[in-house]
């Protein structure tokens, strides 16, 4: 069969981008080959790992479970869409950072955006309910509990402003 | 990880969805959710020639509620069955099930109609779709067709669908008043799938008895099935706790477990028989 390409419209950070891609092109290999936005991790590729998270249409979601074609017309967060620069992070990336969150990084994009995810639909959750949401995203390093309490501080400090924010633009 | 090459095609209505499949019904492949078919794809387990992707096709993705049932469309998410308050209200046992499908990113796109066709033996929905007696709905070139659960999962990966369907939905018959019920699941402590899943939908007459016991059993054989040996043996009766379990140790006679790493056949046995004392239990409480 010829690997005809499809061409695929989306919003993804606030700014449209039209690509061509193979129909069986994942969404996870749109963002990072298309469109260059690396901080979507690759990991097992199999929708277990939630390393590749990403919000589509605001709701989490793992981008290797996805078929670029299945984004055509919908908007699409990356962690890129979170912050303003490096130097002006979002209060959630803070949060990871101040309560170390992290450790090697691998699964911190995916972790911050079901957490963004996670306090849109519960702006307080408890902490069963925050175990209960990051479920999908696997941290082989931290044992979660300073992930927990990343959430739970930015849980005290987002502001409903903070939660609504509308994606930054990104320049690509 | 990629699947294999195929052709793509958008449906925006049941009817293009279907004229699609009868074009390619020996090569083609629905796609809703994708969280059972893409994993298969990937794996070249599956290699279909084309895809139809059904999920943008908004008729499918409603939940109604008449006065003797409930119908839920193909597209429903399992994030929608978790949440949706006046479905909790009318059919808690979906909402118990749904929450615990998977994981948040999971639950934001996979379908019930999805994971209805897949019929995965582990999935969570089978136990309770048997205790709820549902109606699958399905359409297809020869017009609508209603299947009975009972009849619709056939074996590992396999349902009564014909490969011309579309499963367009589910209609749940509404239980009477006094009615209770429950699921009680053994996740696999890495996937989060059923190592067993039992729900039980339980009747109770004025006297206290139990007027109508059905109960659903996944995870535990390569096909989820109605434990009736069970259900008979406490209909009209108002059992004790050891009566209970009594009826419950036959809930896995004359049934073939699996026996694989997830656990070998005579631990499932046992948990089989434990998780159908305790949804009993609930179920009738």
């Amino acid at each position: 069969m010829s690997p005809s390409t499809i061409s695929v419209t989306a919003t993804v950070n606030g700014t449209q981008h039209t690509v061509d891609v193979e129909p069986r092109t994942l969404l996870l290999h749109m963002i990072r080959e298309s469109l260059g936005l690396t901080g979507t991790h690759t990991g097992c590729e199999t929708g277990q790992c939630g390393a590749c998270t990403v919000l589509l249409d605001g709701k989490a979601v793992k981008s290797c479970m996805v078929l670029a074609a299945q984004v055509e017309g919908r908007t699409v967060t990356t962690i890129e869409g979170l912050a303003e620069s490096s130097d002006n992070l979002h209060p959630l990336q803070n949060a990871f950072w101040e309560e170390h969150g992290l450790q090697c990084g691998y699964c911190t994009p995916g972790m911050v955006l079901s957490t963004l995810a996670l306090l849109r639909d519960n702006p307080h959750p408890d902490e069963a309910e925050i175990r209960h949401a990051l479920e999908g995203n696997i941290c082989r390093c931290t044992g979660y509990h300073n992930i927990v309490n990343a959430v739970k501080a930015a849980s005290e400090r987002l502001s409903a402003e903070d939660l609504a924010e509308v994606p930054s633009t990104v320049e690509v | 990880m990629f699947p294999a090459p195929f052709t793509y095609h958008r449906a925006t209505s049941v009817s293009e969805a279907l004229s699609l499949l009868q074009q390619h019904a020996d090569t083609g492949k629905v796609l809703a959710g994708g969280h059972s078919l893409l994993p298969i794809m990937k794996l070249r387990l599956a290699q279909p020639e084309h895809i139809i992707d059904i999920s943008g096709i908004d008729e499918l993705r409603s939940i109604s509620f008449g006065a003797d049932s409930v119908t839920i469309g193909a597209l429903v998410t399992h994030r929608e069955l978790a949440t949706n308050n006046e479905l909790a209200e009318a059919v808690p046992l979906i909402q118990q099930m749904a929450r615990v499908v998977g994981d948040q990113q999971v639950r934001n796109l996979g379908t019930i109609g999805g994971a209805l066709a897949h019929a995965d033996p582990a999935a969570d929905y089978p136990a309770g779709m048997l205790a709820l007696d549902v109606t699958v709905l399905a359409t297809g070139p020869n017009g609508d067709r209603e299947i009975p659960i009972v009849e619709f999962f056939q074996g590992f990966l396999t349902t009564a669908l014909e490969p011309d369907e579309l499963l367009t939905g589910i209609r749940i018959p509404t239980l009477p008043a006094g009615a209770g019920s429950a699921y009680e699941k053994l996740p696999n402590p890495a996937s989060g799938y059923a190592t067993v899943g039992v729900a039980a939908v339980a009747v109770k007459a004025d006297d206290g008895s139990i007027a109508d016991l059905r109960v659903g059993i996944t995870g535990a054989s390569d096909v989820a099935w109605r434990a009736t040996v069970v259900e008979e043996a406490l209909k009209g009766t108002s059992p004790d706790e050891a009566a209970i379990k009594a009826a419950a140790a036959q809930a896995t006679d004359g049934v073939e477990m699996l026996d694989d790493k997830h656990g070998p056949a005579d631990y499932r046995a046992r948990v089989t028989r434990n998780l159908v004392r305790r949804a009993i239990a609930r179920a009738i409480a």
